[in-house]
C-alpha cells in the first residue's frame, strides 16, 4: 500500500478544467479541429508535411511553458511527485503510446472533447480506460501491495 | 497565425493542467485508488473542462468556419469496434500503472524531472512502434 495522501482542491481543479476547456475551445475556433494530446504527439513524430509539424511543435512548446508561467505568476511550481519506480514509469509510458494509437485518443480527445462533442464512441473509451485504470490502481495497491 | 494560435492553445492547456493538479502523478494515481488514499479532485477538473467544452463547441461551430483553416474538421467514425475498446483497455492499463496521460505528461516536462522525460520518451516509442503496426496492417490489407 503506497498511496500518499494528496490535498483535496475542487477550486483549483475546477479552474484548471476551465482553461483545459478554454484551450480545446480555442482549437476549435482557430483551426477547426479537436484537441488531443495524442494527436499533436503523434502527427509530430510520424510523417506528413512539414508546415503541419510547425504548429503542432508550437503548441507543445506551449504545453511545456504552462507550468513555468505559473512559476513566474506564483512563484511556485506545480507540484510534480512521482511515487513509482523508474522502470514502472518506462513501461507504462509505452503501454500508453500503444494504446491511445490504437484506442484514437486519450484523456483530452475522448475525455473531454469527445464527450463535448456527446459523442457514443469517445464516451465508450473514456468509461473503458477510466475503470481499467482504477483496476490496475487497485490491483498494484491493494492486491500486490507495493 | 496558424503557429502563434498553436502556441496560446497550448500554454492556456498547459496551466489548465498545471493548476488543475493533473499534472502531479500521485494525485491522478490518488483519484483512481478509490479504496485507498482517494482524492476526488480529478471529478472537478472534469466537470470544469466538459462544462467549457460544451458550451464552448456549440458557439464555435455555429461560426461558418474556423480561423485558420478552410472548414471544422471533426472525427466521422462512429464504430465501437475491439479496436477502440481494447486500445483504450491498454491505455487504461498504463495510466493505471504510471500515474501520467499523455496531455498531462507533455505540460509536466516544464517541471524538469527526469522521471517526466523517461515517459514520455517511452510514450512516444509507444506511439511509433503503433504506428508501425498499424501502417503494416494497413499495406497487408490493400495487398490481400
Amino acid at each position: 500500500m503506497t498511496g500518499v495522501e494528496t490535498e483535496f482542491t475542487p477550486l483549483m481543479s475546477f479552474a484548471g478544467g476551465v482553461l483545459i476547456g478554454l484551450s480545446a475551445v480555442l482549437l476549435m475556433f482557430f483551426q477547426g479541429r479537436i484537441m488531443g494530446a495524442t494527436g499533436i504527439l503523434s502527427g509530430l513524430i510520424t510523417g506528413g508535411v512539414p508546415g503541419d509539424k510547425s504548429w503542432r511543435a508550437a503548441m507543445v512548446v506551449g504545453m511545456i511553458a504552462g507550468p513555468l508561467v505559473v512559476l513566474a505568476l506564483t512563484g511556485q511550481m506545480p507540484e510534480v511527485e512521482v511515487p513509482i519506480s523508474l522502470p514502472m514509469i518506462v513501461i507504462g509510458g509505452f503501454i500508453v503510446g500503444i494504446g491511445v494509437t490504437f484506442g484514437s485518443g486519450c484523456t483530452s480527445g475522448h475525455g473531454v472533447c469527445g464527450l463535448a462533442r456527446l459523442s457514443p464512441r469517445s464516451f465508450v473509451a473514456t468509461l473503458t480506460f477510466m475503470v481499467v485504470a482504477i483496476f490496475t490502481v487497485y490491483v498494484i495497491r491493494h492486491v500486490i501491495g507495493v | 497565425m496558424r503557429i502563434l494560435s498553436a502556441l496560446l492553445v497550448g500554454l492556456v492547456f498547459g496551466v489548465g493542467i498545471a493548476i488543475s493538479g493533473m499534472i502531479n502523478p500521485a494525485k491522478v494515481l490518488n483519484f483512481f485508488d478509490i479504496a485507498g488514499t482517494w482524492d476526488p479532485s480529478l471529478i472537478f477538473v472534469m466537470g470544469g473542462a466538459l462544462l467549457t467544452t460544451f458550451i464552448g463547441y456549440r458557439l464555435v461551430l455555429k461560426r461558418p468556419g474556423p480561423i485558420v483553416e478552410a472548414e471544422f474538421k471533426l472525427p466521422t467514425n462512429t464504430v465501437i469496434d475491439a479496436r477502440l475498446i481494447g486500445g483504450s483497455a491498454v491505455f487504461g492499463l498504463g495510466w493505471g500503472i504510471a500515474g501520467f496521460c499523455p496531455g498531462a505528461a507533455v505540460p509536466a516536462l516544464g517541471s524538469g524531472r527526469y522521471e517526466v522525460l523517461a515517459f514520455v520518451a517511452a510514450l512516444l516509442a509507444g506511439l511509433w512502434v503503433a504506428k508501425m503496426i498499424q501502417t503494416k496492417q494497413a499495406d497487408r490489407r490493400v495487398t490481400a
